[in-house]
C-alpha cells in the first residue's frame, strides 16, 4: 500500500509564485497598530511554516521522530515537545495524533524521510501547512488577553511551558501552546485566521497591543 | 463553570468543549441478514430511557476529538464516572438503589431531607431549565 502514496513538495516556490499569509489581507483590512512603548501585548503571525499531522501508534511515531528530527514525541496528553533551537516542536493532539511544526523548507524532506523510516507501518502524514496559520502572542498581559478569550485556564501557573490543548477561542477553536516563558502560540485555520486577528486586535485594545512584523522564517 | 473529566486528555475540561451523542454500549447485530424487522428496528432507532443511571457516549468535540462513555444520573444530572471507549462502566444502577437507601436513613434521623422532597426540587430545577 505504501508504494501508491503519492508524496509532493506542496510548498510554493516563493522565488515565482508570490504567496500570501492567511493573514496577509487581515494586514490591510484591518491594519497593522505598531507595537508601543505603552503595550503589554503584541501578536506576529509565524507564517510559511511547515504543519504536519502524524497518525498512528506512539512507540512507532516516537522511535521514526527520534531518528529523523532527533526529538520524540511528548509523553503525555496536551504537551508539546519543542527541539534545543525552539523551530521544531511536537504537540500531543489526541492519543493517535501528534502535530509537528518545522520551518517551511524543511517540510517535505522531513515528510520524505519520515516516510523512508516508517517503511510500511499503519501510519498517517498529512502535510496541513496551507491550512492553517500560526499567531504568537507575547507581552506581560498576554495571558490576560486569552483569559478574556477562551474558556480554558490560562493562569501561567496552570497552563505551564510546555502544555498546548485544543480550546474553545472566542466562537471557534484553536491550538493553544506555550513553547516558552514569554510567548503563547495559537495555531488557527486558515478560513478563521481573519476572524482571530480582529478578536486579538479587539481583546487586546486595552493592553495596547501591537503587532510585530515577521522577522523569522520570511520566505525568500 | 461546568467541568467533564475526559479520560483522554485526563484532565476536567470546560462542559463547552463537549457533544453528547446518545446510549452508549449499543451492539450491531453481528449478522444483520439473519435479524427480524424488529430486531434490526431496535437496534437502529429505539433508545433506552431511564428515569436515573444512563450510560452515554460524549464526543469531546473541541479537544481530542474523541467518543468516550459517561455513566450518568438522569435525575439529578450528576456524572458519576467517564470511561474510554471499549470499556465498562463501573457505577451502575445499583449505585442509585444505595443512594437512596442512605438518604431515606437521613430523612429518617433528621427529619429534614426526605427522598420526596428531593424530587420536588430537582422538578423543580428541571422545570427553570426548560
Ligand atoms: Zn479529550
Amino acid at each position: 500500500m505504501s508504494n501508491s502514496i503519492h508524496v509532493y513538495d506542496a510548498r510554493a516556490d516563493h522565488a515565482t509564485v508570490n504567496a500570501e499569509s492567511p493573514l496577509a489581507y487581515s494586514f490591510q483590512s484591518s491594519g497593522m497598530p505598531a507595537p508601543g512603548e505603552e503595550g503589554r501585548a503584541v501578536v506576529g503571525e509565524r507564517a510559511f511554516l511547515g504543519h504536519l499531522i502524524l497518525r498512528g501508534g506512539a512507540i512507532v511515531l516516537d522511535e521514526a521522530l527520534r531518528e529523523v528530527l532527533g526529538i520524540g514525541l511528548p509523553g503525555r496528553p496536551n504537551s508539546l515537545t519543542v527541539d534545543a533551537d525552539g523551530q521544531r516542536s511536537v504537540q500531543w493532539l489526541s492519543p493517535d495524533e501528534w502535530l509537528l511544526i518545522v520551518p517551511g523548507d524543511e517540510t517535505f524532506g522531513l515528510e520524505t524521510r519520515l516516510r523512508a523510516h516508517l517503511g510500511g507501518s499503519h501510519v498517517a502524514i498529512v502535510d496541513v501547512s496551507a491550512g492553517q496559520t500560526l499567531i504568537e502572542l507575547t507581552g506581560e498581559a498576554a495571558h490576560e488577553v486569552l483569559m478574556k478569550s477562551t474558556v480554558y485556564d490560562v493562569d501561567p501557573h496552570e497552563f505551564t511551558v510546555g502544555k498546548g490543548v485544543t480550546t474553545i477561542f472566542a466562537k471557534t477553536s484553536v491550538i493553544l501552546r506555550r513553547p516558552d516563558e514569554s510567548r503563547w502560540e495559537l495555531i488557527v485555520r486558515r478560513s478563521f485566521a481573519d476572524y482571530v486577528y480582529r478578536w486579538l486586535l479587539d481583546a487586546g485594545e486595552e493592553y495596547g497591543i501591537g503587532v510585530a512584523r515577521e522577522s523569522r522564517h520570511e520566505p525568500q | 463553570m461546568f467541568h467533564i473529566y475526559c479520560p483522554y486528555c485526563e484532565e476536567l475540561r470546560e462542559e463547552e468543549e463537549f457533544h453528547p451523542k446518545g446510549q452508549a454500549h449499543i451492539a450491531r447485530p453481528e449478522e444483520p441478514d439473519a435479524c427480524s424487522d424488529e430486531e434490526w428496528g431496535d437496534y437502529l432507532f429505539f433508545r433506552d430511557n431511564p428515569r436515573g443511571i444512563h450510560h452515554e457516549m460524549w464526543l469531546h468535540a473541541v479537544g481530542c476529538r474523541k467518543f468516550f462513555n459517561i455513566t450518568r444520573n438522569t435525575v439529578s444530572y450528576e456524572i458519576l464516572e467517564t470511561y474510554k471507549m471499549g470499556e465498562q462502566p463501573t457505577v451502575g444502577a445499583e449505585h442509585l438503589a444505595r443512594e437512596e437507601k442512605t438518604s431515606s436513613v437521613q430523612a429518617a434521623e433528621g427529619g429534614q431531607q426526605t427522598v420526596g422532597a428531593s424530587d420536588a426540587a430537582l422538578a423543580s430545577v428541571k422545570g427553570a431549565q426548560a
